[in-house]
């Protein structure tokens, strides 16, 4: 075992405390252990912080997971490869389309699968469409955990219950939409649907107008989030952050413009970047993402063609992949999601495995919070945009 | 970007009798990958990240892949030509063997700074009860610190060199490793010891299952009496 290397520990994986004191020290006084969570409304779900105080600054901080842990890949290593669809929508339930997404490409890839014109289209939109709806959602809880209490966050639900309603129509459920199936998508859009789909994209830039000029030129957001939570972007890549959290950083890989996966590469979209990797950019992000994200839908329902929205050749009975394995990966409104399968010739993967995207985004809760207040941890976390159910799996 | 071989002949060059394999994957993604040897994995990790023409600086996706042991049937046919001059026969012969049991880790390797990947490596254990050590690779992508504690909770990988090797899923009191292919869940996952359970433990030591006045009269119920009559505290 090669433990010390020439050179073999990076710079970026020590993260020390601004100053380290012992928890009992009778000279300056005592550092207090809080434990935040499992059950505090500001964790977004059941999520604990073990934080270490000296006054009101954060010395240590220690993430706590697992409450809602139910070993997701278990579970789809005992079930066949489209028995895990339903599945991937509990992974991270504001984002079940993309999730499905990752999936259906990851074992499209597997077998070599082609997927049908119409279905590509109707996938951009409703990953789209379900950007915006993360976004938004994520835009209000931060609020919420700013201070804001209630309305930012319900003018965001009043937009995002919308495009539920969408997905409800369509798939028949709001937020388990179980949509995409190996080699397309399960049923098609009908043209009502889609008229009423473009009207929520063409309302949406009003309401993001006017969210905007309630909410991101506030000065008690700026001075609440501007500088708060500082990440570099050396740290952010190595970190494995990936999403808006890297861009806010101003590192430039978007995975639809990275591996063009879909048909990504048809559309003209820009992906913003940020500057100083705050807080307040982590916000603005989001917004620019959602204005591009209309720029995309926009385009694909011009251009969305006819025909058939599921590949005829595709197998849903009896679904066996040849040995091998597979990672896809695309880009999900959290980061990259990413699947990885091994099959061994059965009906059921012999491994199946989730990149979760909050997960790893986790991974430097500490290194951002140490030095800040609690208050400030809260809203840090927040603009981490973390689900507990994909976290736990 | 440079093809796998290509990788691995310029890593075989680098580092001279290291055992680097290349891993066939037959699916038409052909994503192959580099198995490496515990001893130099993290160096080679250092160099996949530096090297100019790789700089794979994003670590994507950690896991780990359970192999137990598992008995293959190889079939070996041999034609034997008949002496007598007619049609030769064939001879099947079965050899068993036993593939010893592994665990295995699997990292996806990416490039943010040129955009290029997946490069995928692995390493292996030796077994999967003594030898689960490998060395981490969270000094170089500080992305597996989390990875790396999930593969340790669910698999038993025990990755040296960790900063914080600890359950992370599972709680730390939690015993087996529940993503293994032989795991098999107990009956109660609430179980836990509580007051109760000492206090009940307690009373059975105190209060002797039979006492010895039982004996002498074997039609009575042992326990009634043994419980109806606790002895007197002794007095001061």
């Amino acid at each position: 075992m090669s433990d010390s290397g020439p050179s073999s520990f990076s710079p970026l994986v020590s993260a020390p405390g601004p100053t380290v004191r012992p928890v009992h020290d009778p000279l300056h006084g005592d550092l207090l252990e809080v434990s935040m969570g499992p059950h505090h409304p500001s964790t977004h779900g059941v999520f604990r912080m073990m934080v270490t105080l000296d006054g009101e600054r954060i010395m240590k901080l220690k993430p706590v997971f697992g409450y809602l842990h139910r070993n997701h890949e278990k579970i789809g290593e005992n079930t066949t490869y489209l028995g895990s669809m339903p599945y991937t929508d509990r992974l991270d339930y504001f984002c079940s389309m993309t999730n499905n997404w990752a999936y259906a490409l990851t074992v499209e890839k597997l077998v070599g699968q082609t997927v049908p014109e119409r279905a590509e289209y109707l996938r951009v939109i409703l990953a789209e469409l379900t950007r915006l709806l993360n976004h938004t959602c994520l835009a209000g809880f931060l609020l919420q955990d700013t201070g804001a209490s209630g309305t930012p966050l319900m003018y965001a639900f009043r937009e995002r219950e919308k495009i539920l309603d969408l997905f409800e129509s369509l798939s028949g459920s709001r937020m388990m939409c179980n949509y995409q199936r190996f080699g397309g998508c399960r049923v098609d859009a009908s043209p009502e649907w889609i008229k009423a789909a473009q009207q929520v994209v063409a309302n949406y830039g009003e309401f993001l107008d006017e969210y905007e000029a309630l909410i991101t030129g506030n000065e008690i957001l700026m001075a609440r989030t501007q500088d708060v939570g500082i990440l570099s972007p050396e740290l952010a890549v190595s970190a494995g952050i990936t999403g808006p959290m890297l861009r806010a950083t101003g590192v430039d890989y978007d995975l639809r413009k990275v591996d063009g996966y879909g048909i990504y590469p048809r559309f003209e979209f820009r992906i913003p970047l940020g500057d100083h990797g705050d807080t307040y950019d982590r916000y603005m992000i989001r917004v620019l993402e959602m204005r591009e994200s209309i720029k995309i839908l926009e385009q694909a329902f011009r251009d969305l063609p006819g025909g058939p929205v599921m590949d005829p050749k595709s197998k849903l009975r009896g679904f066996r992949p040849k040995p091998g394995e597979s990672y896809g990966r695309i880009e999900g409104p959290k980061g990259e999601i990413g699947f990885y399968v091994i099959s061994d010739g059965s009906p059921n993967p012999y491994r199946y495995r989730i990149r979760p995207p909050s997960f790893v985004n986790l991974t430097i809760l500490e290194d951002m919070c140490l030095g800040q207040t609690v208050a400030d941890a809260v809203i840090i976390l927040g603009s981490i945009d973390i689900v507990l159910g994909e976290v736990d799996r | 970007m440079e093809s796998l071989e290509q990788l691995h002949a310029r890593l075989l060059a680098r580092f001279p009798g290291a055992e680097i394999t290349v891993i066939e994957n037959p699916a038409p993604t052909a994503q192959h990958s580099l198995l490496l040897p515990l001893a130099l994995a993290r160096d080679i990790a250092f160099f996949l990240r530096d090297d100019p023409a790789l700089l794979l600086d994003y670590c994507s996706n950690v896991t780990g892949v359970d192999w137990p042991e598992k008995e293959i049937t190889e079939t070996t046919k041999t034609t034997v030509p008949d002496p007598a001059g007619g049609a030769p026969t064939v001879v099947e012969e079965k050899t068993k063997r036993i593939e010893p049991g592994k665990l295995e880790v699997v990292y996806h390797l990416f490039s943010i700074a040129v955009k290029q990947g997946p490069v995928i490596i692995r390493m292996r254990t030796g077994d999967r009860t003594n030898q689960v050590t490998v060395p981490s690779l969270t000094p170089v992508w500080r992305s597996c610190e989390f990875q790396e504690r999930e593969v340790f909770d669910l698999f038993g990988v025990v990755f040296a060199g960790h900063p914080d090797l600890r359950r992370i899923l599972m709680w730390d009191e939690f015993k087996d490793h529940p993503m293994r292919k032989d795991y098999v869940e107990p009956d109660d996952y609430e179980w836990e010891p509580t007051p109760h359970g000492a206090v009940l433990e307690k009373a059975r030591q105190h209060y002797p299952a039979v006492a010895p006045a039982d004996a002498a009269f074997p039609g009575a119920p042992p326990s009634a009496t043994a419980t109806a009559t606790p002895p007197s505290p002794p007095q001061p």
